[in-house]
C-alpha cells in the first residue's frame, strides 16, 4: 500500500466522520441561530437515536430494516427533542446560561436511563447484507484502498440530509417563517407568526438530524450510554469555526475538522491529533472571532 | 373598535391613562415630538410590549392578554417605524410573510398574495425577486404597507411612515393610504411628525405630551398650525 493511498484512505475515513458531525452539528447551529439555546442534551439526540435503531433492528428483520431504523432514530429523536423544548427550554427562554445548565441536566438523565436499560457496555447493531463488503481498488496509484459500503452510505445519508434540510430552508413555507423569525422575531410575531412553534419545529428538526446522525453511528461503532458526550465536542466546534445560521458554513467547517482529524491521524496518535485539533480551532477564533464566543456574549448582554 | 392603554418601559412609566378611541373605518392620527411615547403606545397595542394596567379591546373584545400573533390574526396590520423589512427575503416572500396571520381564516387564501397590493404598489411586482435590504426608504415603506395589508387588518397602525423618505413618495403614500381607506374601508392609526401628511389622511387627531393625551378633536375645520405649537421642540 502506497503512501498515496494511505492519504485517499484516511481522507475518505474524514469525510465519513464529516458526515456525522455535519449531522450532529445542523440541529446545534439551527436551535443556537435561531433561539440562542444552547442544547447540551444534543448529543444524548444521537445516543437515543443509536439505542432506536439498535432496538428497531433487533425486533424488525428483513434486508431494509435498517432503513425503517432511521425513520424510527429521526421521528423518536424529534420527538424526545419536542418535549424537551416544552418542558425545559421554553420556560428558561431569554436565559441561555439557566438553559445551557438545565439542559446538561437533561443529559445527565437520559445517560443514565440509558445505562440503566441497556447496561454500560455498548450494544451493537448489525448492518444489513447489502451494506456489507467494499470497493477496493487494486489499480492505478491509489492500489490498496478499501472503501467500505457502510460508510459510503453514511456519506450519502449525509448528503442526502444536508440537501433535505437545505431545500426546507430556502423552499418550504416553514423554511421561509424560520428565516423570517431568525432575521427578525418581533416582526415575524407581529404578522402573525406563532414564533415559538417555529422555535419548537426547528429545535424538534435539529434533534431529529441527531438521532439520524446516532442511527448512522451505530453502523460503524457500539451505542453506548455516552456515545452522545464523544461526538457532541467535535459538534460543537464545527459550529464555532462554521458560524451560525449558515448550512454552508456548518458544511465546510464538518469537512474541515473531519479531515483536520483524520489527516493528523496519520502522523501522530488519536489524542495528539485532539490536541492539534483544538489548538487550530483555538487559532481559528483569534483570527474569525465572529465565531459563536461573540453571538454568545451578544445574547447575554441582550437578555 | 379600538380603546384602551397604560403602559410602563421598565421601572420608568411611560404612559400614563391614555384613552384613545378608534370607530371602525376612521382615520386617527397620534402627534408628538420624539420620546413622549408614542411608538411604545402603539407597540403595547399591538401587543409587542405588555401593558402594566389598563387595557386593549378591539373589535368589543378584550386583547390585552393576548400574545401578538394573535392580535395580528384578529385584524390589526402594523407598520412599524423603522418598517421591519426581512432583509434577506425577497419582496414576494416578505409578502407572504403576511399571510401567515391568515391561519385559522380558510386555507385557500393562505397561499397567494391578494392582487390588490400589486395594483396599490406596481413597483413591487417588478421586484418581486430582488431582496427587500437592497429596496430604497420609500420602496421598503410601500413593501411594508402592503405587507400589512396582505395580514387583511380591520385596522391598519403605521409609526412614522414618512420618516428618511422623499416627497415624491410621500405623495404616493398619502395617495396609497387614502386608497386603501376609500375600497378597503380599513381603520388607520397614523403615528407621525410631518403634521401636513398626518392632516391630508386623519379625520380625527390626539396630541401626546410626556405620556399624555394633552389634545384631540376634528381635523376638519381645524387649522393644522393650532397644535403645531405643542409638537415644536
Amino acid at each position: 500500500m502506497g503512501e498515496s493511498a494511505v492519504i485517499a484512505g484516511q481522507v475518505f475515513n474524514g469525510i465519513s466522520v464529516a458526515s456525522i458531525l455535519l449531522l450532529a452539528a445542523l440541529g446545534l447551529a439551527l436551535s443556537f441561530g435561531l433561539m440562542d439555546v444552547i442544547n447540551m442534551a444534543h448529543g444524548e439526540m444521537l445516543m437515543v437515536g443509536g439505542y432506536l435503531s439498535y432496538l428497531t433492528c433487533k425486533f424488525v428483520h428483513g434486508p431494509f430494516a435498517f432503513l425503517f431504523a432511521l425513520v424510527v432514530a429521526f421521528v423518536g429523536a424529534c420527538v424526545l427533542g419536542a418535549l424537551v423544548e416544552v418542558s425545559v427550554v421554553r420556560s428558561l427562554y431569554g436565559r441561555p446560561l439557566d438553559t445551557l445548565l438545565a439542559t446538561w441536566g437533561v443529559s445527565l438523565i437520559l445517560q443514565q436511563g440509558a445505562r440503566s436499560i441497556f447496561g454500560a457496555i455498548g450494544d451493537e447493531v448489525t448492518a444489513p447484507q447489502w451494506l456489507n463488503g467494499s470497493i477496493a481498488l487494486h489499480h492505478g496509484f491509489l492500489s490498496g484502498v478499501n472503501l467500505p459500503y457502510v460508510r459510503i452510505f453514511i456519506i450519502l445519508l449525509a448528503a442526502v440530509v444536508l440537501v433535505g434540510v437545505a431545500v426546507f430552508i430556502a423552499r418550504s413555507r416553514w423554511g421561509m417563517l424560520l428565516r423570517a423569525v431568525h432575521q427578525d422575531r418581533e416582526m415575524a410575531e407581529a404578522l402573525g407568526v406563532n414564533t415559538r412553534m417555529v422555535d419548537l419545529v426547528v429545535f424538534a428538526l435539529g434533534t431529529g438530524v441527531a438521532g439520524l446522525a446516532g442511527s448512522a453511528l451505530a453502523l460503524i461503532a457500539p451505542v453506548t450510554p455516552t456515545v452522545g458526550q464523544s461526538y457532541i465536542v467535535y459538534a460543537f466546534l464545527v459550529v464555532i469555526v462554521g458560524g451560525l445560521g449558515s448550512v454552508l458554513g456548518i458544511t465546510l467547517a464538518a469537512l474541515l475538522i473531519g479531515l483536520f482529524s483524520a489527516g493528523a491521524q496519520i502522523f501522530t496518535s488519536v489524542s495528539l491529533a485532539d490536541v492539534f485539533l483544538l489548538l487550530m480551532v483555538v487559532a481559528f477564533i483569534q483570527f474569525r472571532p465572529k465565531g459563536i464566543i461573540v453571538r454568545r456574549s451578544r445574547a447575554i448582554e441582550e437578555t | 373598535m379600538l380603546e384602551g392603554v397604560c403602559a410602563a418601559y421598565g421601572e420608568s412609566q411611560v404612559l400614563y391613562d391614555i384613552h384613545l378611541h378608534i370607530e371602525s373605518g376612521e382615520a386617527v392620527t397620534l402627534l408628538g415630538r420624539n420620546g413622549v411615547g408614542k411608538t411604545t403606545l402603539l407597540r403595547t397595542i399591538v401587543g409587542l410590549h405588555p401593558a402594566s394596567r389598563g387595557k386593549v379591546c378591539f373589535d368589543n373584545e378584550e386583547i390585552s392578554k393576548l400574545p401578538a400573533y394573535e392580535r395580528v390574526r384578529k385584524g390589526i396590520g402594523y407598520v412599524p417605524q423603522g418598517r421591519g423589512i426581512f432583509p434577506h427575503l425577497t419582496v414576494e416572500e416578505n409578502l407572504r410573510m403576511g399571510l401567515a396571520a391568515l391561519g385559522g381564516r380558510g386555507k385557500s387564501a393562505r397561499h397567494s398574495v391578494p392582487d390588490h397590493v400589486y395594483e396599490l404598489f406596481p413597483a413591487l411586482r417588478q421586484m418581486r425577486r430582488r431582496k427587500g435590504g437592497v429596496l430604497s426608504g420609500g420602496e421598503q415603506q410601500q413593501l411594508a404597507i402592503g405587507r400589512a395589508l396582505v395580514t387583511r387588518p380591520k385596522l391598519l397602525i403605521l409609526d412614522e411612515p414618512t420618516e428618511g423618505i422623499q416627497p415624491s413618495i410621500v405623495q404616493q403614500i398619502e395617495q396609497a393610504i387614502n386608497d386603501i381607506r376609500a375600497e378597503l374601508r380599513i381603520a388607520v392609526l397614523l403615528v407621525e411628525q410631518y403634521l401636513d401628511f398626518a392632516w391630508a389622511i386623519a379625520d380625527r387627531f390626539y396630541v401626546m405630551r410626556a405620556g399624555r393625551v394633552v389634545d384631540q378633536g376634528k381635523t376638519k375645520g381645524r387649522d393644522a398650525e393650532t397644535v403645531a405649537h405643542l409638537l415644536k421642540v
